[in-house]
């Protein structure tokens, strides 16, 4: 049989189970036959080619792998692919528009809140759904919930300073929303 | 009009990221990242047992398994002279195990398969016969009279003794001690630890027949040091050899060693034709890999009841594992570990060092340590402050009457280094204003008749960055040098290439701010490459906070090559001689009509379309930097704390550092890198180690058990700078990467002490648990943190 | 990193569920969050043959309170739910102090209360909490519905009551008699730690009087200990410095720790006392400022 990595073909052996899923990544939909233990970040990485996701420890502690299922953060790592059929997964590859950063990410360059890069697409999607709940936390609260992604190299702090900025920005873009249309 | 240097991204700049563009938009190159066509995934197999027989290994069911290519043991490699490969210490290391396993976790055999999951399946189906062997996990059961022989491989082995080291002078110190009214003692085991950057080590094989050329893709710091390795091990020409270092998740030393999974792609590339994709989990990065520390340090410190300290004598005992595999200059067995009281003006001082075998994970030097400077500054810290407590001396008042002073330079330390600048008291002065040092002090007097403990701890040094001259500083014999090479294309934008290879620190960024210092070139107009061995000059790569004092040093003076090549053209196109010219940045222009000049890029466009008689076109050049001494780095960390008694739980109030770096090219970059040394410190101090049981089972080979601070525990910080220009640094610029990770420890774990103080304990080995600190608060007695794990 | 193989099937209802489980004869696994059978089953620790993903049965996400007071967790509904619950404090304070500590904000976005509960780890948080609660599972089989007390529901390592066609489908927590009162503390190195001690304290109160209570220590002994006994002295009386010692001493007497990497056995009894002595005490005061 073909590799787990590659899609999987109709005549693939009989006693290996496979399943058919259809997911919305980052907006757009795939539909792919996978082994069941196919964990869902490397559907990510090696099916869809969305290496920005990454993996960086076996016991679900790093957060380096989250991304967004179904607007919620959770460690892609420790999903099977099969369990993202029907869903909605955003990957930091889909926070940028085509002509514009996200505030998250403007917040991030602007605060030197990454060094290596390999914690911060996971950093980013778990700010991003603090503010897509909170959108005016406290350093505490931005604290808190990053707690689940653990950073090597900044020490944390301007990574706090990246989502306050990014916070400030969102509102701005807000309130700029707001003007246009009263 | 003068260009401001600022503005076009020159020294000083807190210039943005060049990097972070692609990061933050997931477009980082990763070595995982990265997707030959027909490549294979490899996955290793590694020992359950820390010392064994391996009677036999049948890998039979592993090839059943349809989709495996290869299986590889160590007898295979054995049969091509592979089973072991040279250490950048001069001994041995097994790639795969033959005779003997030599600690839990050691690589026993190598599945390469069509995906990483049928590679694990066939990993699970090899059965190996183990018969154990009694495990050693510090160095008194490493050098007991019936402790097994580790390397019994090694045909003159008769112990676990892997050397003997000396420095100092024994018969002055001896003298010193005879004479001192108070001689202060501790004793200490520095824990080990692990790097443990967040992306794991990896590589990618892939040996091309038609060209007989071996590319690998490697999450390496040094890409030179591993092709010359890889041209040794695999007996292939060098040139036929290309390392890529692509983007790296972080390094702090892990990824200076060559490793087994590296040497096993590479052989199953070659054998296969097939790109061969090895990336190591979290459990083989933290089990097997270059860890760090691990040191067992004792000393005394002879006084004068004035304060002024007479003398030191140190001890160290160091586990290395199972092979001696540190990365670290050749002449210093025990690495810079006497670098440790250069701040201090003290006459004379002995250190003697051994080190010893273990069943353990090989290393030692790794860990953003500056080679061993991080045990010597935390062995210092530790000493002075128990020595200013037995002399009933204030903290600061202590470390104040024993700093070199400011103008006592240069000073010979009592080890022999030479520190050639340094504003210690001043440092010391910034860091007690800002964290309230007499308030504090008040503070903590009356939590006490309260029942509350706080604490205050200082820690100040200066640490030996940048190695390394080439009279004292080689590894392998290769000496320390590093490079630069700068290409300026014809409308003067200009690409830079270096030996030193980028894991976070921001080169893409900083290089080129040298150049716009340099050359007046705007920085966005340089691009940065670094970690392709066939396109960048040598170098020894990026480890031990060498690369803004060797290589920043030599993007400076390759810089300064072209200029001098361009103020030849200047002075042809402004057809008047060299004399009458000057420069200002950007820019050079007659010196008696100033209005009439070139810009650099004038200058570049010329040397391709308008050089004088005689002149080569083109305007490109190189340099190769051998560092007259190192940089000296020196800073001061303060940190406050409120100690639970009922639990042992503590807690940071605040953290101040005041860091000395000479000029800082980008201020931002800098200050990133002392927060994320800081939180480093804070982790070895809280909860981040390795330790081991009885029978070698390490504990710390997962995050469950490595602990590393997430943004909840991780204290804020207060930082403050002081700017000594290095006298010797074309820029005035020193290292600064580890200073915090070296510096800080000792401030966090003095501040603990210091809340415990009255309680007569005189250390508790880091990471200072709650349950430690709990125990040294209710027994008064000193509490060791070394291995094996105490059990009912 | 790599599970071994095994076949899934996603049924959207109970009695689907069952079926398959039935079928399957002990060779099936629940996955509800997925967040402790998935890293064991990566670590290759647990390799069932089949999942059973329970995640698109609908109906099941709930927690809320009966009329008569019986409070209710469906098998899908998240510790983030229980966390994000600003009622849950005065409602359920135990639930609502152990909520936010267990593992991190991520796992919590997907972790289930049920399945942590069916999981069984010794050092798992929720048996403390059900077991000073009082609490039950409900499981549902072929023949029908049956509850478990918790206290009863662990016997052994990862090993619970449930009969292998059986599916947990919610706990529950008993009607209170009286006002409630509770906390949850946890000593762990760093957030996503176990623990290295919890302590799950629950006070049922008629004025200043003790009606009921219950305490659960987690990480000090081969499961989560029930500490009857110094529960039991708190009924009939008040709290008060005197009492909340002497529950402090009796729940430190029965833990049965280890010495370990996390600490001494001594050290660990003793943050016992301590934690009890400060949830009662908490309470205590809490009764106080009220009157």
């Amino acid at each position: 049989m073909t590799s787990l990595f590659e899609v999987v073909s109709e005549e693939a052996s009989a006693d290996t189970p496979i399943r058919r899923l259809t997911v919305t990544v980052n907006g757009k939909q795939h539909t792919l036959d996978v082994e069941p233990r196919l964990l869902l970040v490397h559907l990510v990485r090696q099916a869809l080619g969305l290496t920005g996701t990454h993996l960086g420890c076996d016991t679900t502690n790093c957060g380096a792998c989250t991304v967004l299922f179904d607007g919620s953060p959770v460690k892609s790592c420790t999903m099977f692919a099969v369990q993202a059929d029907g869903h909605e997964v955003t990957t930091v590859e889909g926070l940028a528009s085509a002509s514009e950063l996200d505030p998250i990410q403007e917040g991030f360059k602007d605060e030197h809140g990454l060094q290596c890069g390999f914690c911060t697409p996971g950093m980013m999607l778990s700010a991003k759904a603090l503010l897509n709940e909170n959108p005016d936390p406290t350093e505490d609260e931005i604290r808190w919930a990053l707690s689940g992604n653990l950073c090597r190299c900044t020490g944390y702090q301007n990574i706090v300073k990246a989502v306050l900025r990014a916070a400030a920005g969102l509102r701005n873009q807000e309130d700029a929303g707001e003007d246009e249309t009263s | 009009m003068t260009i401001d240097e600022v503005k076009i991204g020159g020294l000083g700049a807190s210039r943005p990221r060049v990097e972070d563009n692609r990061f933050i938009r997931g477009m980082g190159n990763y070595v995982d990242d990265i997707s030959l066509p027909g490549m294979l995934h490899m996955e290793v197999l590694r020992s359950p047992l820390a010392h064994a027989r391996i009677k036999s290994i049948d890998v039979a069911a592993a090839w059943a398994i349809p989709g495996v290519r290869l299986v590889l043991t160590g007898e295979m490699m054995a049969s091509r002279n592979l089973a072991w490969m040279p250490t950048l210490s001069y001994d041995t290391q097994a790639v795969l195990a033959t005779d003997k396993v030599r600690f839990q976790g050691q690589e026993i055999a190598c599945v390469v398969a069509d995906d990483p999951y049928i590679a694990k399946d066939a990993c699970e189906a090899i059965v190996v016969d183990y018969e154990p062997l009694p495990a050693i996990v510090n160095p008194t059961q490493a050098m007991a009279d019936s402790a097994p022989i580790i390397r019994d491989d090694k045909e003159n082995q008769q112990d676990n003794l892997i050397f003997d080291w000396e420095v100092g002078d024994k018969e002055g110190t001896d003298s010193a001690f005879a004479e001192a009214d108070v001689v202060s003692e501790i004793e200490l085991h520095y824990p080990r630890s692990h790097p443990s950057p967040i992306e794991t080590c990896g590589s990618i094989a892939d040996f091309d027949r038609a060209t007989s050329k071996l590319t690998v893709y490697m999450t390496t710091q040094a890409p030179h040091i591993i092709r010359a390795a890889v041209a040794m091990v695999a007996e292939l020409p060098e040139h036929m050899i290309r390392i890529v270092s692509p983007d790296l998740g972080g390094g702090f030393g892990n990824k200076v060693p060559v490793y087994p999974g590296y040497v096993v792609s590479i052989l199953a590339s070659i054998l296969l034709e097939r790109p061969v994709k090895w990336i190591e989990d979290k459990t083989g990065n933290l089990i097997s890999t270059g860890f760090g520390r691990d040191v067992y340090l004792r000393g005394q410190m002879a006084l004068r009841k004035d304060g002024k300290i007479l003398g030191v004598r140190m001890h160290t005992d160091s586990d290395h594992g199972a092979f001696f595999s540190d990365a670290q200059p050749s002449k210093f067995k025990i690495g810079l570990m006497h670098s440790a009281f250069a701040c201090y003006d003290i006459p004379t001082a002995h250190l003697t060092a051994r080190g010893v075998y273990t069943n353990k994970a090989p290393g030692g030097v790794a860990y953003r340590c500056s080679f061993r400077v991080t045990e010597a500054m935390f062995f210092q810290e530790r000493m002075v402050q128990g020595a200013a407590d037995d002399l009933g001396i204030d903290q600061a008042e202590f470390r104040r009457l024993n700093f070199v002073r400011d103008d006592d330079f240069p000073h010979r330390t009592p080890f022999g280094f030479l520190t050639d600048s340094g504003q210690y008291g001043k440092c010391l002065d910034i860091g007690l204003e800002a964290i309230g040092y007499e308030d504090f002090l008040k503070q903590k007097e009356e939590a006490k008749n309260r029942g509350r403990l706080l604490g205050i701890g200082i820690s100040t040094m200066t640490e030996p960055l940048g190695a390394g001259n080439s009279r004292e500083y080689d590894i392998l014999g290769i000496k320390m040098f590093d490079s630069a090479e700068l290409r300026v294309h014809m409308s003067g934008k200009a690409i830079l290439r270096t030996g030193a290879k980028t894991q976070g620190q921001g080169h893409e960024t900083t290089w080129a701010q040298i150049v716009a210092h340099e050359l007046g070139i705007p920085a966005e107009d340089v691009v940065v490459e670094e970690g392709d061995t066939d396109t960048a000059p040598f170098g020894m790569g990026t480890y031990a906070s060498r690369s803004t004092p060797v290589a920043g040093a030599a993007v400076s003076m390759v810089s300064r090559k072209i200029r001098a090549k361009a103020r030849k053209i200047a002075a042809h196109l402004l057809e008047v001689s060299e004399e009458d010219i000057d420069w200002e940045l950007g820019r050079f222009y007659l010196r008696s009509s100033p209005d009439r000049g070139v810009t650099i890029q004038e200058c570049a466009m010329a040397a391709y379309s308008n050089v004088p008689d005689g002149m080569e076109p083109g305007l490109e050049n190189n340099a190769y930097y051998d560092p007259p001494n190192l940089t000296w780095p020196f800073a001061c960390y303060i940190a406050t704390v409120e100690v639970d008694p009922l639990t042992g739980v503590w807690d940071v109030l605040n953290v101040v550092a005041v860091d000395d770096c000479g000029v800082r090219i980008n201020p931002m970059i800098v200050e990133g890198q002392i927060m994320g040394g800081l939180t480093e410190a804070y982790a070895m101090a809280s909860m981040q180690f390795i330790t081991f049981d009885n029978e070698g089972n390490c504990v710390g080979s997962n995050y469950m058990d490595y602990l590393l601070p997430t943004a909840w525990e991780t204290p804020g910080f207060e930082l403050h700078e002081v700017v000594t220009p290095c006298p010797h640094h074309p820029i005035g610029a020193k290292g600064i990467g580890e200073c915090a990770t070296v510096g800080g420890p000792a401030a966090f774990v003095n501040a603990v002490m210091d809340a415990l103080k009255g309680t007569g304990v005189r250390n508790v080995d880091m990471p200072l648990l709650p349950d430690r600190v709990y125990e040294a608060l209710t027994t008064s007695s000193d509490v060791s943190g070394a291995p094996p794990i105490k059990t009912d | 990193m790599y599970p071994s193989r095994f076949s899934y099937e996603a049924p959207t209802t109970v009695a689907e569920a069952i079926d398959l489980l039935r079928r399957a004869e002990g060779e099936a696994k629940v996955l509800a969050g997925g967040q402790s059978l998935v890293p064991m089953m990566k670590l290759r620790f647990a390799s069932p043959e089949m999942l059973v993903d329970i995640n698109n049965i609908p109906g099941l996400a709930y927690h809320s309170a009966d009329p008569d007071g019986t409070y209710r967790i469906g098998a899908l509904c998240r510790h983030e739910d229980l966390e994000k619950d600003a009622e849950l404090v005065t409602q359920q304070p135990t639930i609502a102090a152990a909520a936010p500590v267990i593992a991190d904000p991520i796992v919590r976005t997907r972790g289930t209360v049920v399945g942590s509960l069916c999981h069984a780890d010794p050092q798992g948080d929720w048996a403390s909490v059900m077991s000073a609660l009082g609490g039950s599972i409900v499981a549902e089989g072929p023949s029908g519905r049956r509850s478990i007390q918790c206290a009863d529901f662990v016997n052994g390592p990862f090993q619970n009551l449930l009969q292998p066609d059986e599916l947990a489908i919610e706990a529950f927590v008993p009607p209170p008699v009286g006002a409630r009162s509770g906390g949850y503390l946890k000593l762990e190195r760093r957030i996503g730690d176990f623990a290295t001690v919890g302590v799950a304290v629950s006070v049922e109160s008629s004025g200043d009087q003790v009606t009921r209570a219950g305490i659960g220590l987690t990480g000090v002994g081969p499961s989560t200990i029930c500490a009857e006994a110094a529960a039991e002295l708190l009924v009939g009386q008040d709290l008060n410095p005197e009492t909340i010692h002497r529950a402090a001493e009796l729940a430190s007497e029965i833990s049965q720790p280890r010495s370990d990497h996390r600490g001494s056995a001594a050290y660990k009894r003793h943050v016992v006392a301590t934690f009890v002595t400060r949830i009662l005490s908490s309470l205590e005061l809490a009764t106080r400022e009220a009157a």
